[in-house]
């Protein structure tokens, strides 16, 4: 096909003489230089790299490079130097009562701050990124607490969760006064206008005075004849302004129908008693922290008990 | 398969179309599970139409074949078009899942993890694969100067593949999934792809075998190891044993990190040798003949071609960084890995050099631009790889965005650009037009796309480098700084940005299906005199041999 090849004008080098589908040609320009060294230098830089670093296999292992390194023995090194720099913290933290532990400035940081982090991680998917909640799940910013809001009983509550199966768990639950047909359809529309009363909300207040039996009949024996509620048993307080599934009324009858009964995992098997403890210490410092009770008022059920898992 | 169509006559053909329906029909009664039944059903009726047609035509051919064979690349490149729009409006919709979770609908067939498959694969296999379909049956044909061989294969090869995406498609909607990146379809699906591909190599290899040209085009070089290697990588990668012969379900052959090994094998080649050496092959023929100039370098053609063909199958650990996977397979993964950088730029030196002496075609045949551009992104992308596959780099990028934003710059910027291109070039040659219907809609159609990628891709640099940073950001205490759902919220305005970009890109895309669709219907041209003279029918361009190989 020698007899094709003819001189390009725009470049002036000449085509190899295939041509193909009528027009096309190609020419036959060296290898652009700095194309041609770079691609050396990257050979010449893989084999550099083979000699220093694990890199063929062999029929009995593989060749380890010049200087043995094992990306596992560095990450092995790396979890190990992390875990010596927490672990005085943490061996502190193991050793003293949650209440102690924020009683001491440099622990209390180091479990705040770790606490964060075990809260984004296991906590944030369900009561938010700022513990800001959200309908079904509680808000654990504010001073309102189902289970009880000191050290100790946030405490219990992250290890056990609330109807979670584990056999320490907070498992009282509100009956299901509509399915269960305890109470009739009006009836709840009374009594929810009452409760609903109780927060001043509009309510109509004919409905609200017949609930106002029906409250003391069925619902006072746990959230108290003043609807304070109780933390020994989950009760919420109604009086106040936090609704945890919403104070519409479409939503309180529907609390009262189904009892709600929401759940929180218990994170005893998941989570080490160290992180527990701090989780729990960042819990309590985001403002609605109780103070611990008086010794003598009881309280102290769960104090020894032995953590699963201890590591 | 041959050309003789004898005292057999369709027989053959018959008895394999007959042998398909019945196949069919078994599968959609004793089915274990309803998508087995429903694929069979599919199967049995796609296979029974063809029988059909089959059957209805003369068993043997009154006259001898003239000319090339080009029904099936009309079929193919409407498919091209047709599976680029859906796979372009997929991902939009993922997209907007990303940064609107309750798109999701909360429906098991609209969620992101069935869709993303449908994305991947339309884009991938549907739209790309159809491309290269197209194209290399156009190609091989032209550069041969041979007739595709077979009466019925040609036609099987395009059909047979359409028939494999539907079922790939909704077996994903559906929940079937054998959960292996771009090889999802299970092992009936996979089974039929082997049929259909060995048959697209055998019409391949038959229409070399007849050429009536001495040398083989550089651009058949590419497509011929495009087809044989994805054959390769198809068949090893989902060995696997199915539960039953009548169920959906199966189980891979390699366990643990063997499997994950072979799958990135795979899974990096499908990138090596569909989306760049198939692609190359486009670019090849397409550029130097849109732009009517002669290919930069024969020599660079060569070395290029075979430094990239052995060092990109010894790439894929690069997907494995710092996994189970040992470590010296890591290293392998990512020292080819940078020595494939020269080779793969050598076909954008290639294809970017052809134009020299027309590089004033830039700005009066968007046509050129959208195929120039492509080997543009095609650089970058190239560059960009080698770069995240140093372990330093991929440990910031992996599991980031920034992967996403890299394939999709090859993806949307070399990928779809080029196919774009071809898909311009050919239909007015395939249909025998004066020219495209509208030069002014694929000005329309470049600048969409133009800005949707670039949207796309610095979002997802600013999402991937973000997240990476995130995820590694330490307290002075040895605490991890943000959680992952803290991660997740940075990256939602980057995502919302994203999705705008796929808009604009999908917008390009029914430009173009418009384009098309009236350029086919045979609209006469608003503007012939802006187009170039290569943009008609290929008898009108001076010194085209039109002679088919008999």
């Amino acid at each position: 096909m020698a007899s094709h090849k003819r001189i390009d004008e725009v470049t002036g080098a000449e085509t190899t003489g295939h041509v193909w589908d009528g027009d096309l040609t190609e020419l036959n320009k060296p290898l652009p230089r700095w194309w041609l060294y770079t691609f050396y230098a990257c050979i010449v830089w893989a084999f550099g790299y083979w000699i220093v670093y694990p890199a063929w296999p062999t029929f009995n292992g593989y060749t380890k490079g010049w200087f043995g390194y094992s990306q596992r023995d560095q990450v092995a090194k790396d979890a190990a130097a992390a875990k010596a720099a927490q672990d005085k913290y943490r061996t502190a933290i193991a050793a003293m009562p949650i209440a102690e532990v924020k009683k001491n400035p440099e622990l209390f940081e180091f479990a705040r701050d770790g606490g964060a982090a075990i809260f984004g991680d296991n906590c944030a998917p369900c009561h938010g990124r700022g513990a800001q909640g959200a309908v079904g799940y509680p808000n654990l910013n504010d001073d309102d607490w189902l289970w009880g809001g000191d050290l100790e009983s946030i405490e219990t509550t992250i290890t056990h969760g609330a109807r979670s199966g584990d056999p320490k768990t907070h498992d009282t639950a509100m009956p299901r006064f509509g399915l269960d047909k305890i109470l009739e359809p009006a009836q709840i529309n009374d009594v929810a206008n009452y409760v609903r009363s109780l927060s001043h909300l509009d309510v109509d207040a004919a409905a609200a005075s017949r609930g106002s039996a029906i409250f003391a009949d069925n619902c006072a024996a746990c959230h108290g004849a003043d609807a304070k509620g109780n933390t020994e048993i989950g009760a919420p307080n109604l009086t106040d302004a936090i609704w945890l599934y919403g104070n519409s009324q479409q939503a309180v009858v529907h609390s009262i129908e189904t009892g709600r009964g929401g759940m929180m995992p218990a994170w005893g098997g998941r989570l080490d008693p160290v992180s527990i403890k701090m989780v729990t210490l960042y819990v309590h410092s985001l403002g609605g922290g109780k103070p611990e009770p008086k010794k003598e008022e009881g309280e102290s059920e769960h104090k020894d008990e032995p953590h699963e898992a201890p590591k | 398969m041959t050309e003789t169509t004898g005292r057999m006559g369709n027989i053959p053909v018959l008895a394999s179309a007959l042998l398909f329906t019945t196949i069919g029909l078994i599968l959609a009664i004793a089915g274990t599970d309803g998508g087995m039944r429903l694929h069979g059903l599919i199967f049995g009726l796609a296979s029974a139409a063809a029988l059909f047609v089959i059957a209805s035509r003369p068993a043997e051919r009154t006259e001898k074949p003239s000319g090339y064979f080009d029904g099936p690349i009309r079929v193919a490149t409407i498919a091209c078009v047709f599976w680029g729009i859906v796979g372009f409006l997929v991902g939009d919709v993922l997209a907007w899942q990303l940064a609107f979770p309750a798109l999701n609908l909360d429906l098991p067939w609209t969620n992101f993890g069935r869709l993303r498959p449908v994305h991947t694969s339309a884009v991938i296999f549907a739209f790309g694969g159809n491309a290269l379909i197209a194209t290399s049956l156009y190609v091989v044909q032209r550069t041969c100067r041979a007739r595709l061989p077979g009466r019925w294969a040609p036609w099987f090869v395009v059909w047979g593949y359409q028939l494999f995406i539907v079922i790939a498609a909704s077996g994903y909607v559906l929940g079937i999934t054998q959960g292996k990146e771009y090889a999802e379809p299970e092992w009936y699906a996979d089974l039929w792809l082997t049929i259909v591909w060995v048959v697209y190599l055998l019409v391949f290899l038959g229409t070399l075998r007849k050429r009536e040209e001495p040398h083989i085009y550089v651009a058949n070089w590419f497509y011929l190891a495009f087809i044989v290697t994805i054959a390769m990588l198809h068949i090893v990668n989902n060995l696997s044993l199915p539960v039953s012969w009548l169920g959906s379900e199966s189980y891979p052959l390699f366990p643990g990190v063997q499997g994950a090994m072979t799958q990135w094998w795979y899974g990096h080649n499908a990138v090596g040798f569909l989306l760049t050496a198939g692609f190359l092959g486009i670019m090849y023929y397409f550029i130097p003949k849109r732009a009517e100039r002669p290919i930069y370098s024969y020599r660079l053609s060569i070395v290029h071609f075979w430094s990239l063909i052995f060092l990109y199958i010894w790439a894929g650990p690069h997907h494995l960084h710092y996994t189970a996977l040992p470590e010296w397979a890591q290293t392998l993964g990512m020292t080819f890995s940078i020595m494939l950088w020269m080779p793969s730029w050598g076909g954008m030196i290639n294809g970017l050099m052809t134009l020299s002496g027309a590089w004033d075609r830039l700005r009066t045949d968007a046509v050129i631009r959208l195929l120039v551009v492509s080997v543009a992104f095609y650089g970058m992308s190239t560059f960009e790889g080698p770069l995240m596959s140093i372990k330093a780099v991929n440990s910031l990028s992996h599991y980031t965005d920034w992967t996403i934003g890299h394939v999709h710059s090859g993806a949307l910027g070399w990928v779809g650009m080029i196919s774009f291109g071809a898909v311009y070039c050919m239909v007015p040659w395939l249909w025998k037009r004066e020219g495209l219907y509208s030069m002014r809609l694929v000005e329309w159609h470049f600048w969409l796309a133009m800005i949707g990628i670039v949207l796309y891709i610095s979002s997802m640099w600013v999402a991937g480098i973000t997240q990476g940073l995130m995820w590694r950001a330490y307290d002075h205490l040895g605490f991890l700084k943000y959680s992952f759902i803290e991660t997740v919220e940075a990256l939602h305005w980057p995502y919302v940005i994203r999705a705008t970009g796929g808009v604009l890109f999908l917008l390009g895309g029914l430009i173009m299906a418009y384009n098309v669709w009236r350029t086919i219907r045979g609209d006469q041209p608003v503007d012939v005199k802006d187009q170039p003279k290569v943009a008609a029918a290929p008898e009108l361009r001076p010194g085209v041999v039109a002679a088919p190989a008999e």
